[in-house]
């Protein structure tokens, strides 16, 4: 699609973010939430609704809800309601599911975003308590369907944003930031393969400067946040030819195929069912005490911006920096770590975001995982800083056989691989009065100004000393000895 | 075997050891046969029944035998015991056996009570004459052509004929109430959230109570101070102590009570001549033994009934979700795919009141009426219930009728549903307040067919309720 005729239209988007609880047991019932049971073993007669059974709410659900809800300052609905959302479907026990209508836990809020084109505030609209459906399988050859009640009953908080995204890369921003804080909160573990974080994603196009939002369209089915932004993409260029053509966009349900990068239409919204919401009685209202929110409060954990933000104030990292180490706690808690042992803050961080970064990505290990105590890589900073070793004997020797001996110290390592560089002026001198004699045709060339001929001098220097002279000392030494001749 | 009046007497003589709980549950069983035609049990546990008997036998002779020890018991179709067939009286739920114990019937059974069997009643307690239970009519003991009431009709009518000394009923809008007073005996709502609704089949949650029927005060305010009191598995139940209902009603202080009842009563125009002559009667009883006695108004009487049925209704709708054909019970065998599978399976499943309920309960939640009904309906319960309690801040008790006539025709009122509804016209008030009430036997109209009387008491007052019911049967 052409950029003048996108220009024509504003995209306006809300996305719908599911995460799934890292509560170790269901939302109303004790039954367990470990991923990857064998099918129909983590249940209970409360999970099956079988007769007579009532709901007992898990009050660790909760608190997981309003530390997202304090992440995102959100107002705390100090009374919560929960109201059944009536439908049939055989992966729904009850027949209804538990979930928050008219009273969410959370009210307002913002979650903060970065995009090519700034920082800025995306407004939520809520973030709710409820409970996840079974999963039904469908094999392939065969007339019934199989259901997996495992993941009935799992706690999830689903949280609302304000149609308040007008562009993919927004979008794509909110699902980040979305997941970071999870990440951090540790309330979800943000896993959108494994679905522990869906989001449906509400779609639709309105003449640019026009105020008046059109049909929307609720996009599913998107395990990626690039499928996230492929599916918005698409959308967005579907909904504009539509209206170009002179034809309506129909409000329903579209579903992403990540093979070609197109939705499909679903159902219609018209054709949905009356969920009859009413509140639940068989669970009483829950009142948040100031105690329980203070102490709620009180265990909060720093958020990836503050920390950033402490990381460019106090450490005088630049933003990039404090940014691409606040992605992850993990990473983050390793670098304060190594920062611990070393002043040297900027080096700390090339030093995580490098070479600890890109072992991680290839072993696919998590920071705390990182088989390297942070001092070790304090040590290789030091010893670079006191030009015991460069930078690439470092990178490229000392770090990988660190490695493979972590119980090493860095300069045991050094000293073992022996590239301790030589710095001591007199023991490099001589060399360079070596070379210096053994060449006197060069240096001649040297006086009459072929100034590019260090070069060769400098290999002579470091061949003789079999690498260990401080480059810099021996520069300076060369320099100041040919132009004394 | 001896006609006991109170369970008291049958544990002096299994102390005493002139009788035994085996004789006990062989004399109910013996009668259960005798008496099979009115259709009263669903299952009867007889091995179990008298294994149980034996093994307490042998508790008490160790003096190890628990509160309830030799007390015989019969459970509505809609309590849940495990390993045993809970249907309530449904054909929806075919084959299923219960997996776990409701905590009313753990609790008895951790006293060493006996269960005896499963009591038919109307389809998932819909219901006032027991008529609407896939599995047959229950007929009334006194005259098996008459009702015996609803929905608990086989546990009154359990009580009534002597199966068992005590069963446990359910009631929503009177299911308890209502039959025990067609059938002469003492039935008791508690205040809602006394008693566990775990293992209670849910017809409406907000509303639904365990209830006891028995032939004693003094058995009944045992059997509540057994099965009472707060429960982990139900977060909507009380966190009140329980008193020791039972030894509070031999307290002998003597007490004047003040007892407001309805000015409407003269005038009421369904209510059945003879109703009102024994209760009016009663009231001068009352009056006489010198207790106030004064009449009240009660405006919002037309309003109660309406109320009840839309909230109900409701919430059944959603509460019967859960039968679907999926997991257990009933599946149609004509199902084709997965819409037809619901549709077949309930259809067929689902006697018709059921259905008329579920219809009634989608369409007052649906979202075009959902305002007009559904938000209405909670705003004038809010208020009945703010009246209510109101007068019982004035009152001791609230005494009325709790039916407008005796037990009537079998087929009577069978193709008249809204005919059928006001039979619960008195009984409703307690569920949609909350306030614990009983209807306890108040003589006979002209053809020897029991009258009931019911007293409202104020919320968790139970212990004043029954103590005032024993004086008023005391006054015969």
């Amino acid at each position: 699609m052409s950029k003048s005729l996108r220009n024509k239209y504003t995209l306006v988007i809300g996305l719908e973010v599911h995460a799934q609880l890292l509560t170790e047991s269901k939302i109303y019932t004790p039954d367990s939430t470990a991923y990857g049971s064998q099918p129909n073993t983590n249940l209970s007669v409360i999970t099956l609704a079988h007769p007579g059974t009532l709901p007992l709410l898990n009050k660790k659900v909760v608190e997981f809800a309003i530390r997202m809800g304090i992440a995102c300052r959100c107002a705390i609905s100090r009374l919560n309601i929960f109201d059944r959302k009536n439908y049939f479907y055989p992966d729904l026990p009850k027949g209804y599911q538990l979930t928050q209508d008219r009273t969410p836990i959370c009210k307002g809020g913002f979650v903060t975003i970065t995009t090519s084109t700034g920082e800025r505030d995306v407004k939520l609209n809520r973030i709710h308590i409820e409970e996840d459906a079974g999963k039904s399988i469908h094999l392939e050859n065969e007339s019934d369907t199989l259901v997996d009640f495992n993941r009935a009953g799992v706690a999830l908080i689903e949280i609302v944003s304000e149609p308040d995204l007008r562009s993919s890369e927004e979008a794509a921003s909110f699902l980040t930031e979305v997941r970071k804080l999870v990440r951090y909160l540790e309330i979800c573990d943000g896993n959108m393969e494994e679905g522990s974080l869906r989001c449906d994603a509400n779609v639709s196009v309105m003449p640019a400067g026009s105020s008046l939002y059109g049909k929307k369209v609720e996009v599913k089915n998107m395990n990626s946040i690039r499928n996230v932004q492929r599916a918005i993409e698409h959308e967005f260029d579907r909904q504009i030819a539509l209206l170009e053509k002179g034809e309506v966009v129909i409000s329903e349900t579209r579903t992403f195929n990540a093979d070609n990068g197109k939705t499909y239409g679903m159902r219609t919204k018209e054709e949905l069912n009356d969920y009859r919401y009413f509140p639940d009685p068989d669970l009483s209202p829950l009142e948040i005490s100031d105690k329980w929110l203070s102490s709620i409060q009180a265990s909060m954990p720093i958020l990836p911006r503050a920390l950033a933000l402490k990381y460019e104030q106090e450490y005088g990292l630049p933003k990039y920096d404090a940014l691409v180490l606040t992605d992850t706690k993990d990473v983050a808690t390793y670098f304060e770590s190594v920062s611990k042992h070393t002043s040297n803050y900027k080096a700390a961080s090339n030093w995580v975001m490098g070479p600890v970064k890109s072992y991680l990505n290839e072993t696919g290990l998590n920071a705390h995982e990182f088989p390297l105590l942070p001092q070790r890589i304090a040590e290789i900073i030091t010893l670079i800083d006191q030009g015991k070793i460069s930078y690439t004997v470092a990178s490229q020797r000392v770090f990988p056989d660190l490695l493979s001996n972590p119980a090493k110290t860095a300069l045991e390592v050094a000293h073992h691989l022996n590239v301790i560089q030589e710095s001591n002026q007199d023991s490099i001198l001589p060399i360079v009065e070596q070379v210096m004699k053994e060449f006197p045709l060069k240096v001649e060339e040297y006086k009459n100004g072929k100034k590019g001929i260090m070069s060769m001098f400098m290999g002579e220097v470091m061949k003789r000393s079999k690498g260990k002279a401080d480059p810099k000392v021996a520069t300076q030494l060369l320099t100041k000895k040919l132009e004394e001749v | 075997m001896k006609a006991y009046a109170t369970f008291r007497e049958i544990q002096h003589d299994l102390q005493h050891g002139t009788i035994t709980c085996r004789e006990l549950v062989r004399h109910h069983l013996d009668i259960i046969n005798t008496k099979a035609h009115l259709n009263a049990f669903l299952s009867v546990y007889e091995d179990a029944a008298l294994k149980q008997a034996a093994r307490i036998d042998q508790k008490i002779s160790q003096q190890k035998a628990g509160k309830l020890a030799g007390l015989v018991v019969g459970l509505k179709d809609v309590l849940s015991y495990e390993d045993h067939p809970l249907q309530a009286g449904s054909k929806i739920l075919n084959g299923y056996t219960s997996v776990y114990n409701a905590t009313a019937v753990q609790r008895l059974l951790d006293e060493d009570a006996i269960i005896i069997g499963r009591q038919n009643c109307d389809e998932f307690a819909m219901g006032s004459s027991n008529e609407n239970s896939a599995f047959g009519p229950v007929r009334n003991d006194l005259d098996n052509t008459r009702v015996p009431g609803g929905s608990s009709g086989g546990s009154a009518v359990a009580v009534q004929a002597d199966m068992c000394r005590i069963s446990l009923g359910s009631d929503t809008g009177g299911s308890v109430r209502q039959p025990a007073a067609f059938c002469g005996v003492i039935g008791l709502k508690p205040t809602y959230s006394r008693i566990s609704r775990y293992g209670l089949i849910a017809y409406a949650s907000s509303f639904d109570c365990i209830g006891i029927f028995g032939k004693s005060i003094d058995d009944v305010a045992l059997v509540l101070e057994v099965i009472a009191g707060p429960d982990e598995f139900d977060s909507t139940v009380s966190k009140k102590p329980v008193p020791a209902y039972s030894k509070e009603l031999t307290q002998t202080e003597r007490k004047t009570f003040k007892v407001g009842y309805l000015k409407e009563l003269s005038t009421s125009e369904g209510l059945q001549p003879e109703i009102q002559k024994n209760i009016v009667a009663k009231l001068d009883q009352i009056k006489a033994a010198g207790h106030a006695v004064e009449p009240i108004e009660f405006p919002l009487m037309d309003f109660i009934l309406p109320t009840y049925y839309i909230l109900a209704t409701a919430e059944a709708s959603s509460n019967l979700s859960r039968f679907d054909g999926v997991r257990y019970g009933y599946r149609s065998k004509n199902a084709t795919d997965l819409l037809s599978m619901y549709k077949k399976t309930r259809s067929e499943g689902f006697g018709k009141e059921v259905q008329r309920r579920i219809l009634l309960g989608t369409f007052v939640l649906s979202a075009s009426y959902y305002d007009a009904y559904y938000t209405k309906a909670q705003k004038v319960r809010r208020i009945i219930r703010d009246k209510t309690k109101e007068i019982l801040k004035q009152y001791d008790f609230i005494v009325m009728p709790i039916t407008p006539t005796t037990a009537f025709k079998m087929g009577e009122h069978t193709n008249n549903p809204l005919e059928m509804y006001l039979a619960d016209l008195f009984s409703v008030q307690a569920n949609v307040v909350g306030v614990p009430a009983i209807s306890i036997p108040c003589g006979t109209d002209q053809q020897g067919l029991p009258i009931g009387l019911q007293v409202i008491a104020d919320d968790f007052e139970e212990s004043k309720l029954l103590q005032f019911s024993d004086l008023l049967l005391n006054m015969n």
